[in-house]
């Protein structure tokens, strides 16, 4: 019954060991990431570019050539077709439309039902313009910040400065790097991305806290054991945990990424990358950077002067 | 603690079967209507029940621009009045400007000028300018204003397509949005949300030419109007009577023509009848939106109070219009900014996707908890399903909008739920190993996890409250079940399985537990 017990038996991995690779791994990833950001970009949605996306279904197959020839008429620069599903009778026909206004882009959209005629069912429509397609990037941007600093604030509350710190490189090491993946393979852009790049942080932070807990309730037990031993015994102690929480997660969002239908593949794809990503920081940012701090002193020193009082 | 209290036991049974409770009628949505307002089904976002989503802007600028055309001409009579002389005057879109080089003159001015209005803000600028704007709060009064009495029309608007359920509300200063369930033809919507619908009624200035008044020979207290054929009016700039004093609008028919007949209020019939009366030869053009809609010669004065509209419509612009005027006028022009419409085709799909999703995501987790930990894996499972109810319990009862990424967040939360009973059982097989009992094991593995369950959960929650915050309707919804998710299974992988794991030591007896 239990074949996946092995998960649950005790591990001595010598982390630690690793973590001259693993920096590397995590520096270039991330330089190549801020990198691909800045010369690619993303492939923005409708949501934050503005234009026009619409999807239409007939009960035959389309034939594209003709529904693009069709389309040239309307004139509203450049457009770019999609089949949905393996019947060929779905389309997701999208516009950036980048200089027509709110109104331009009504008359846009009547102008295509008119060319494309009747017989079809217009599954779904969306124009957005360009004032709000701007104030969306912006407010994503500023809630995924607010999210990672609030996060971090409530570590700091709950931990010492070093661990905040741990636990924000490896937030920012996360988003980052989710950030150049979506683009160097250009996946659609879209408010659930943020979501799921939300969701992800969460996920991730979520994993930390569980290290730093172990870690944190180690430094008391074991006072004489070299900060390096520790931190990798305290990895290992959680380590059966971390597999079999990231293994359901993972199951539940392939479960999305393959049954969930198209509007949600790229955020299913963004968590359950998430989970791979936020798994390994945690190990390999948030734990192993705090053997750069004597975690000893600080405890010490801050029993008197913690703020917010040792809350354990 | 395995002696846990009844009366613990009792509240922990309680709650569960609350959630089942609850989420019970989502089960049977056709019998919904059946049912008690506060035992409904969950509601649907409009992205699975289909219908459109619009964000509207009203464009507070256009009525602040004529707003300042009036007090410009307020500024001018007042200037004439008191035989102030003046070099310059023009109507900016936020205020107006007059320059006035004396400088006893222009502190005359000044002072008048705040008399006229306690809301206007006058300031002295370089070179004897005199800026005249609204003061912030009057700014913001009128704002505010114009946006209620604009969610106000578009209520009529909307309520007289009789589309059900629709959701009207403001979002920010100066935005509105329309939900509209089930909408097919949103084209239609906003094609009557764009227009503005003023009407008003004024008479044709017979003493000069459209042509005459191209060439600017035209008095002051006329202006030149377009026509819905591209002719010009040369009108009365001062309207006899508005469209504020309509009281009705139908469409109708005359001589086989399709018309709008009207009924005035009893200021617009006697003001409308005088003013007929004088003027029988004369012609009366109605202009709806700044254009012509006819002009039609009056024949003998109309006193009964009513009307009719002729021009060149067909049945369904007579329809549209009456609509419209019976709805009344914007205060201010709508933009749509966004439309987000949804088929309930697509709709349908998303949520069996979802379904299907659901489903095969809670096989795979519970299959694999049960092959990770036998026993306490069965157990677990029962925490994940009862977690599954009260989620949708909760979402049910307080009306939450379940949304496709919102389905997406209960299928996580069936991954992640598992996290707290993964902690707990770790923990006991760490206290087994120490070499202490099965039964003080199990005791410390929920004492000991709690502070890591708390911590690692209310983490997740900061990036779900700074989603809701964030975001908007879908995502808005994500971040909802997500939040009650993460709640809900705090309490069920903490309390539930405790129960039944209290209840199976007591039972069982075990010398060992399952998960070594």
């Amino acid at each position: 019954m239990r074949i996946f017990s092995w998960i649950t038996k005790d591990t001595n991995i010598n982390f630690m060991g690793a973590k001259k690779l693993t920096y590397a791994i995590s520096i270039v990833s991330f330089l190549l990431s801020v990198v691909l950001i800045a010369v690619k970009g993303f492939n923005f949605g409708i949501d934050f570019s503005g234009g026009i996306l619409m999807e239409i279904k007939s009960e035959q197959p389309l034939d594209l050539t003709e529904i693009r020839n069709k389309l040239e008429s309307v004139n509203i620069g450049e457009i770019n077709l999609q089949t949905i599903g393996d019947k060929g009778n779905e389309l997701m026909i999208r516009a950036e439309a980048d200089n027509l206004d709110e109104e331009a882009q009504r008359i846009a959209v009547k102008n295509i039902k008119e060319v494309l005629g009747s017989g079809l069912e217009y599954r779904r429509i969306e124009t957005v313009g360009p004032q709000v397609g701007d104030e969306l990037k912006i407010a994503g941007s500023i809630a995924s910040l607010i999210a990672i600093l609030a996060i971090s604030a409530y570590i700091w509350i709950r931990f010492e400065w070093q661990f905040a710190f741990g636990a924000l490189l490896g937030l920012f090491h996360d988003v980052i790097i989710t950030l150049g993946l979506l683009s160097l393979f250009g996946m659609d852009f879209s408010l659930t991305t943020i979501a799921a790049i939300l969701t992800l942080a969460g996920y991730s932070v979520n994993d930390t806290v569980v290290t730093y807990d172990r870690i944190r309730e180690n430094l008391h037990k074991f006072t004489k054991m070299p900060q390096e031993v520790l931190l990798n015994k305290s990895i290992n102690d959680i380590f059966s945990r971390t597999l079999l929480t990231g293994f359901s997660t993972i199951l539940a969002a392939l479960a999305l990424l393959v049954f969930g239908g198209d509007t949600l593949r790229s955020f299913a794809f963004t968590i359950v990358w998430g989970v791979v990503v936020g798994t390994y920081s945690s190990i390999y940012v948030s734990a192993v950077i705090l053997d750069l701090f004597d975690l000893r002193k600080t405890q010490e020193a801050s029993q008197n002067v913690n703020p917010f009082g040792n809350v354990e | 603690m395995y002696k846990l209290s009844q009366t613990r036991i009792m509240i922990i049974i309680g709650i569960c079967l609350l959630g089942i409770f609850f989420s019970i009628p989502n089960l049977m949505p056709e019998k919904a209507a059946s049912f008690p307002s506060w035992w409904q089904p969950v509601n649907l976002g409009l992205d699975l029940q289909g219908g459109s989503n619009l964000l509207l802007e009203v464009k507070i600028d256009d009525v602040l621009k004529e707003k300042m055309d009036s007090i410009e001409d307020g500024i001018r009579q007042t200037l004439r009045e008191n035989k102030i002389r003046y070099q310059s005057l023009k109507a900016a879109p936020t205020n107006v400007q007059v320059k006035i080089e004396n400088l006893n003159a222009r502190n005359k001015a000044a002072s008048l000028f705040r008399k006229l209005d306690k809301d206007y803000d006058v300031k002295e600028e370089a070179d004897g300018l005199l800026v005249i704007s609204y003061n912030e709060m009057a700014l913001n009064e009128l704002k505010s204003k114009i946006v209620d009495q604009s969610i106000e029309i578009v209520r009529r608007r909307i309520d007289e397509l009789g589309t059900k359920e629709p959701v009207i509300q403001r979002q920010g200063s100066d935005r509105i949005v329309v939900q509209l369930p089930g909408l097919q033809n949103p084209e239609y919507v906003k094609t009557l949300l764009g227009k503005t619908a003023k009407l008003s009624f004024h008479l044709v200035d017979s003493r000069s030419s459209a042509l005459d008044a191209r060439r600017g020979m035209i008095s002051n207290s006329s202006k030149l109007v377009k026509g819905s054929e591209g002719e010009n009016y040369v009108l009365g700039r001062k309207a006899i009577v508005t469209g504020e004093h309509l009281v009705d609008a139908q469409a109708s028919f005359q001589d086989q023509e399709p018309v709008v007949s009207f009924k005035f209020d009893t200021f617009g019939g006697k003001k409308f009848g005088e003013v007929t009366k004088n003027n029988i030869g004369e012609r009366l053009a109605i202009v709806l939106d700044n254009e012509v809609i006819s002009a039609p010669t009056i024949q003998s004065a109309i006193l009964g109070g009513s009307g009719i509209i002729s021009g060149s419509f067909t049945a369904k612009s007579a329809n549209d219009l009456a609509l419209l005027l019976r709805s009344g006028a914007l205060p201010a022009p709508l933009e749509v900014l966004e439309e987000r419409t949804v088929g309930a085709g697509l709709g349908a799909d998303s949520i069996r996707a979802g379904a299907v999703a659901c489903v095969i995501g809670l096989i795979a987790v519970v299959a694999f908890i049960i092959a990770a930990y036998g026993l306490f894996g069965i157990f677990t499972t029962v925490a994940v399903f009862t977690n599954l109810f009260l989620m949708l319990g909760i979402l049910s009862f307080i009306g939450a909008t379940l949304t496709l990424p919102g389905i997406a967040g209960i299928i996580l939360t069936i991954g992640m739920a598992v996290d707290a009973n993964v902690l707990i059982f770790e923990r006991m097989r760490e206290e087994v190993k120490a070499g202490r009992s099965p039964r003080d094991a199990a005791d410390a593995g929920f004492t000991e996890a709690w502070t890591t369950i708390v911590d690692s959960n209310l983490t997740t929650l900061v990036a779900a409250i700074v989603l809701f915050w964030f975001g908007t309707g879908p995502v808005r919804g994500f971040a909802v079940t997500l939040a009650i998710g993460i709640a809900t299974s705090m309490f069920t992988s903490v309390t539930v399985t405790r129960v039944i794991i209290a209840t199976w030591l007591n039972k069982a007896k075990p010398t060992k537990l399952p998960i070594m």
